[in-house]
């Protein structure tokens, strides 16, 4: 299967990171040659075989409904790049 | 003869007797970083100060102050643990991983300084890491394998009594195998990753990493059981698997996939691995060839599933709450908080980094998620049929760890599909959620380790202690240690 610079591109803005051009152009080569060898999978047969997402026979983990303690302010904002207060701050999302 | 070279259940001995103390432990073991790490960059943030078990050494606890060493990508509660990448520079955790909290219950001593390894484990080389490689002790021009490299090389180096990995495609057992030490991917759900910084939910694992099979069983039955906190976690007892030890093999049966040898592998590992395997028959096992029909499909489904679920994973990364932010000066565009996401993940990642997620977003996107993922997921049943198919009729399966020894440090760095496919022997494990050990079985005429691997169906660790120290105790190379 094909992935152009363009695509590579798109890609890269869904996963939002900024690729430089110099990256662009070594990435696009090196991800067409994995999907290449990649598309040995097309020679599986997998009529009639689900799809294994998960290793364990382990479905809906629950817990009591009960209170526990959460993290304190402090910590959580410990590692903040920046905050003021209670809060993180970013950048202006809305004008 | 000098405290560094002996095993943690030796140390321990020597602890118990008192004739050491916890302070002895930790410090030969700084003094052996002090003096080695230089060359060999096992460790990454020297640090100063131990944690944990020495400032309360407690004699009735069962690992009683002895030191342990750690992958920066498993979260110590105010530590730095960076995932030896960028993005996490500075990065302390809130909390410790449930093993932290299961080695310092047990009395550990969690040494400050973490291990080196490939960023967020994307790496069978740790050539991945932000603090650059650390070096094989056994030549240092070649990589130590990856990405628990740095556990690796520090337990071969005397630079760590035993060690902490992780293991998500052979990230343990590889790093083993080139180092000449034991190193256990546990079964999954066998070991709590509530901490582990996770790479790919599905198929990462912590394990030990350590200078002998006692020392791995020992390391075992601390960090295993049941953590409501991972609800990944399987609820069911853990034997002691000390008892696993000295029981030999006996008509244990043995599957050799014949796969697993193909044409070209390189021809010293074949011949030191069938050595072992002969040994094994010496020591009473039956072998027999058997076959893992889709092994071919192992490498392309783990680099979908695997680069997918890291896709995912990742996107947490947003400089937001942690992290590496750029310099929000720069940013343009209409909507500066995206330009501020990409901007600071295209500066903190490095190169395999991007290049997973970039892959695994691909993998996942509108129009191409049945083509590949849905595909690599169905292809994954049928990998792991063929384990069940065989442990149907057999005790376990033995392998090469690595169908090569240790590469020299650049020599595969310019093209990330022939590093991929170094790892095509411990992969399929992982797809499979089934235990692999790896343990040292010989050395290359120019002095390099070769790892056995030894692999049994799911929670079924005991057949791998058992086999694996019966190998040992008849053969000399856990005595081995590099010319340093």
């Amino acid at each position: 299967m094909p992935i152009d610079k363009d695509t590579v591109k798109y890609t890269a803005h869904l996963a939002r990171i900024e690729l430089q051009d110099k990256e662009l152009d070594k990435l696009s080569t090196q991800l067409k040659g994995i999907l290449d060898y990649i598309d040995k999978l097309k020679q599986a047969d997998i009529r009639n075989i689900m799809p294994t997402s998960h290793i364990l026979p382990v479905n809906n983990v629950l817990r009591e409904d009960s209170p526990k303690d959460s993290l304190p302010i402090d910590k959580v904002l410990a590692n903040a790049p920046q905050k003021e207060g209670n809060f993180f701050v970013v950048p202006k999302v809305i004008e | 003869m000098e405290l560094f070279k002996l095993t943690a259940h030796e140390i321990l001995e020597k602890l118990k007797s008192s004739e050491i103390s916890p302070e002895d432990g930790l410090y030969c073991i700084e003094g052996r970083i002090k003096d080695l790490d230089q060359k060999i960059r096992a460790y990454v943030r020297v640090f100063a100060t131990p944690d944990s078990g020495l400032q309360n050494p407690n004699p009735k606890l069962p690992l009683r102050g002895i030191p342990v060493s750690i992958k920066d990508n498993i979260c110590t509660e105010g530590r730095n643990t960076e995932c030896c990448s960028r993005i996490l520079g500075g990065f302390k955790p809130p909390y410790d991983a449930t093993v932290i909290k299961k080695l310092k219950n047990a009395g550990a001593t969690i040494l400050g300084l973490k291990t080196n390894m490939d960023e967020f484990a994307f790496g069978s080389s740790t050539e991945n890491s932000f603090f650059g490689p650390t070096h094989n002790p056994w030549d240092l021009e070649r990589v130590p394998g990856g990405s628990s490299g740095g556990s690796a090389a520090a337990v071969a180096a005397d630079e760590a009594f035993w060690a902490l990995g992780s293991d998500t495609g052979g990230s343990i057992r590889q790093p083993a195998a080139f180092c000449g030490v034991v190193g256990l991917k546990p079964t999954y759900g066998r070991v709590s990753r509530y901490g582990l910084i996770a790479f790919a939910s599905s198929l990462d694992q912590v394990g030990p990493i350590t200078k002998d099979v006692e020392d791995c069983a020992l390391l075992t039955n601390i960090i295993s059981g049941y953590d409501p906190d991972d609800s990944t976690s399987i609820d069911a007892p853990v034997p002691d698997y000390l008892k696993s030890l000295g029981l030999g093999i006996e008509k244990i049966k043995i599957g050799i996939p014949r796969e697993y040898f193909i044409e070209g592998m390189d021809a010293e590992v074949k011949a030191i691995v069938w050595d072992a395997i002969n040994k094994l028959k010496s020591l009473g096992a039956e072998y027999k060839e058997v076959s893992l029909p889709n092994t071919e499909y192992a490498v392309p489904v783990y680099y979908i599933i695997a680069t997918a679920e890291a896709s995912s994973n990742l996107a947490r990364f947003d400089a937001v709450q942690y992290g590496y932010r750029t310099d929000i000066k720069r940013l343009s565009g209409e909507n500066k908080l995206i330009d501020m996401y990409k901007k600071s993940r295209g500066e903190g990642f490095g190169p395999e980094a991007k290049r997973r997620i970039i892959l695994g977003t691909f993998v996942l996107s509108h129009g191409y998620y049945d083509a590949y993922y849905l595909r690599a997921l169905k292809v994954r049943t049928l990998i792991k049929q063929d384990f069940d198919a065989v442990f149907d009729g057999f005790d376990c399966i033995v392998t090469p760890t690595s169908p090569t020894p240790a590469f020299k440090i650049g020599e595969k760095t310019e093209n990330p599909l022939q590093m991929y496919l170094s790892d095509i022997y411990t992969i399929s494990a992982n797809l499979s959620g089934i235990p692999a050990i790896s343990i040292p079985c010989g050395f290359t005429k120019k002095g390099l380790p070769v790892g056995l691997q030894i692999l049994s169906r799911p929670f079924n660790e005991e057949m791998l202690f058992r086999v694996a120290h019966a190998y040992e105790q008849a053969t000399p190379w856990h005595l081995e240690r590099p010319k340093l």
